[in-house]
């Protein structure tokens, strides 16, 4: 039995938790709103880049010689898994969710004899990952300095993959993040970046805003070879968004689980406090009245 | 009244314009050209340069954008541009930050290909700056 004293530091402590968790939850409220609204706001860069690549990837993709950024390097022996996790941990299941998809797609493709590389966008990817896969990461790019997270720092990731594409140092890049469904639920989700995987021309593109007739200034592959690594960038930006809106939705319910986890610690310490309070005061009165009795 | 068409202007991070307009002046990377209302179907990459905007009553507009593409149709113009700014907003810093970094990329040209293109990137901007006289 716990003596009064420490039930009562106890309490004070689980009060000071779910002041922390709380203002935590509101903090991730307040930036997931943000966070959605950015996402939102790159929407339509995204549609309109898929719409003319779509156009324009059909046309050019049956050429000999096409990019490699289109077509792949014709080889599938070396994987590049870009995983992108949050900096900070707190946040549920969001981070392990993430790391065990690339984990199981990781191991997938070893077993099949694959070489597999791993590069982690974010610290906690790279934490869970080191266990079981230390030797198949190859670097961290650390986002700690991002505050608000622009377009400039996607592109230096995609600078990145495009320059080891170019060294010949993978054949295959696939990128790893969560999928925002809701403020509930968040998706890990695999997309591959390379060779890109064209969004499929839908009916209404072929109508009226097709591109057959368009003419092209300097001339399609020109075009395309400027198009293409800038699609990786943006796939890349709009996987980043993504996941910074759902980070902050898999904290704001983690903290409200907590919060509410505190208040229930809370509830129990106070009644058992309550009691041995009562229990103490009825052993010092029947102390009291043998006491007396006995005289 | 001239005919007017919607004109869009998507950087990565934001749409930035969506409005009808009179005609604008697109930097191509083949040159400068003038979209208006009824152009034919035109997919151009950019260069470093000064978007012209002519709204309708004849209000103007001048953006500064760094590459991208333009989609022009005979309803629509969208340019996707890699950044954008008001050129009003557009202050010395900001420009002096852009040529620096221009020369830096000049500087790290491997091939002659890209080397060239970086030049005539670094000059483009030069020219800006004097265009709007933030030397």
């Amino acid at each position: 039995m716990p003596s009064l004293k420490d039930l009562r530091n106890r309490i004070a402590s689980v009060k000071a938790t779910q002041k922390i968790t709380k203002a935590m939850q509101m903090v991730a409220a307040a930036k997931l709103r943000r966070a959605q609204e950015a996402a939102e706001a790159a929407r339509p860069y995204a549609e309109r880049m898929d719409k003319v690549l779509a156009n324009l990837g059909e046309r050019v993709n049956a050429q000999e010689g096409a990019s490699p950024l289109l077509v792949g390097t014709g080889s599938d022996k070396v994987h590049l898994l870009v995983v992108a996790t949050a900096e900070r941990g707190l946040c549920g299941g969001f981070n392990s969710n993430i790391a065990r998809l690339a984990r199981t797609h990781a191991k997938r493709l070893l077993d099949q004899g694959k070489m597999v590389k791993i590069l982690c966008v974010g610290r906690k990817g790279r934490d869970a990952l080191r266990r079981d896969l230390s030797s198949n990461i190859i670097d961290l790019i650390d986002m700690k300095a991002v505050k608000t997270l622009g377009f400039e720092d996607a592109d230096k990731i995609g600078a990145r993959v495009l320059e080891m594409l170019d060294n010949g140092e993978f054949d295959i890049c696939t990128l790893f993040f969560s999928e925002f469904k809701s403020i509930l639920t968040q998706e890990p989700t695999a997309l591959q970046l390379i060779p890109v995987n064209l969004p499929e021309a839908s009916e209404s593109d072929t109508g009226q805003g097709s591109l057959a007739g368009y003419e092209y200034e300097p001339d399609e592959d020109e075009i395309l070879a400027e198009l293409l690594p800038r699609n990786i960038s943006t796939q890349i930006y709009r996987g980043l968004l993504e996941n910074a809106a759902s980070e902050q939705g898999a904290r704001m319910t983690a903290m409200d689980n907590a919060t509410r986890n505190a208040g229930d610690m809370i509830d129990d310490l106070t009644l058992l406090y309550n009691r041995s309070r009562q229990a103490q005061i009825t052993k010092e009165l029947i102390e009291i009245v043998s006491g007396a009795e006995a005289l | 009244m001239a005919d007017t068409f919607t004109f869009e202007l998507v950087s990565p991070e934001r749409l930035l314009i969506s409005e009808p307009v009179e005609s604008v002046v697109v930097p191509g990377s083949e040159g400068d050209f003038q979209v208006l209302a009824h152009h034919a179907p035109v997919l151009s990459t950019l260069r470093p340069g000064l978007l012209d905007v002519v709204l309708p009553g004849g209000k103007e507009r001048r953006i500064f954008l760094r590459g991208g593409f333009a989609e022009a149709g005979p309803e629509s113009l969208t340019v996707l541009a890699q950044y954008a700014i008001d050129s009003a907003d557009l202050n010395k810093s900001a420009l002096a930050q852009e040529i620096t970094n221009a020369e830096e990329d000049v500087a790290d040209a491997k091939v002659d290909q890209t080397r060239d293109k970086a030049q005539g990137a670094l000059d483009r901007l030069k020219l800006i700056r004097d265009t709007l006289g933030l030397g």
